[in-house]
């Protein structure tokens, strides 16, 4: 492969990083795993079936923090599976440089929203 | 090799669309095809999740509001697509992470734990399904 990836045949698309994004795609899959657990016990154990009961559940520190967490997670896992997915089916790499970055952005701005809506409950 | 050889063998490698659809798949391909569209689907419809979490937990108001706007039936209809499409990602993403550390890789044990993926995510589909248009 080094030699063929020089100069205008450099391969800029592609999932080229090794194992590293193999073990990130299963330790967010288990930190949201996790979270659904967790999230799921509470919600079932709640004494409160109500707004108060289900914001107040939102507005302690240590959950938005916990929560926000598992956005991210979901962001870096949800960016390598859609990345396999262009890379299968998208050959041209204009049109998937582009699908990429605008998956990118998609992401960024999802946990952007997530953390407004979480610091202001 | 010559010329005539290599043109008359027929080509290998990406397969379209029209070719898929003659193929039978066994059922761990299913489970995989799946696993792949239920993630899409919550990967586009992330911002609408979030705007029901946002409507959910910001006030009072919004919390009424967010009542009323998921008791319209196609509300439901999209939201048990979606409770499908976690189900049935979780737990094949769970199947995935067995076999990452060599458990279920034989064909029979494969083909059985395919099966439970399909069968609990389908169930707990439609127990979501009971609990959204009011069985209980």
């Amino acid at each position: 492969m080094a030699k063929e990836n020089i100069g205008p045949k450099r391969l800029v698309v592609g999932a080229h990083y090794g194992l590293f994004d193999f073990l990130a795609q299963r330790i967010t899959a288990l930190v949201m795993a996790v979270y659904t657990v967790v999230l799921l016990v509470l919600f079932f154990t709640a004494t409160e079936f109500s707004y108060q009961g289900w914001a107040g559940l939102f507005a302690n520190q240590w959950f938005k923090l916990i929560t926000f967490a598992t956005v991210l997670s979901l962001l870096y896992h949800a960016w390598v599976g859609m990345r396999n997915i262009w890379m299968d089916y998208i050959k041209p790499m204009a049109v998937r440089l582009t699908l990429h970055a605008l998956t990118v952005l998609w992401l960024v701005a999802c946990a952007a929203y997530a953390a407004q809506i979480l610091w202001r409950v | 090799m010559s010329e005539a050889v290599s043109r008359s063998r027929p080509k290998y490698g990406v397969m379209r669309i029209v070719d898929v659809m003659h193929y039978r798949l066994p059922l761990p391909a299913y489970v995989s095809i799946l696993h792949r569209v239920s993630g899409a689907l919550m990967f586009f419809a992330l911002p609408f999740i979030l705007y029901l979490f946002e409507q959910s937990v910001t006030s009072e108001y919004s919390f009424e509001y967010f009542r009323g706007f998921v008791s319209h039936w196609f509300m439901k209809l999209v939201i048990l697509v979606l409770a499908w499409g976690f189900f049935h990602h979780f737990f094949a993403g769970f199947r995935h992470m067995q076999m990452d550390v060599h458990v279920g890789l034989d064909l029979p044990t494969a083909r059985k734990t395919s099966a439970a993926v399909f069968v609990v995510s389908l169930l707990l589909t439609a127990l979501v399904a009971l609990k959204l248009f009011g069985a209980f």
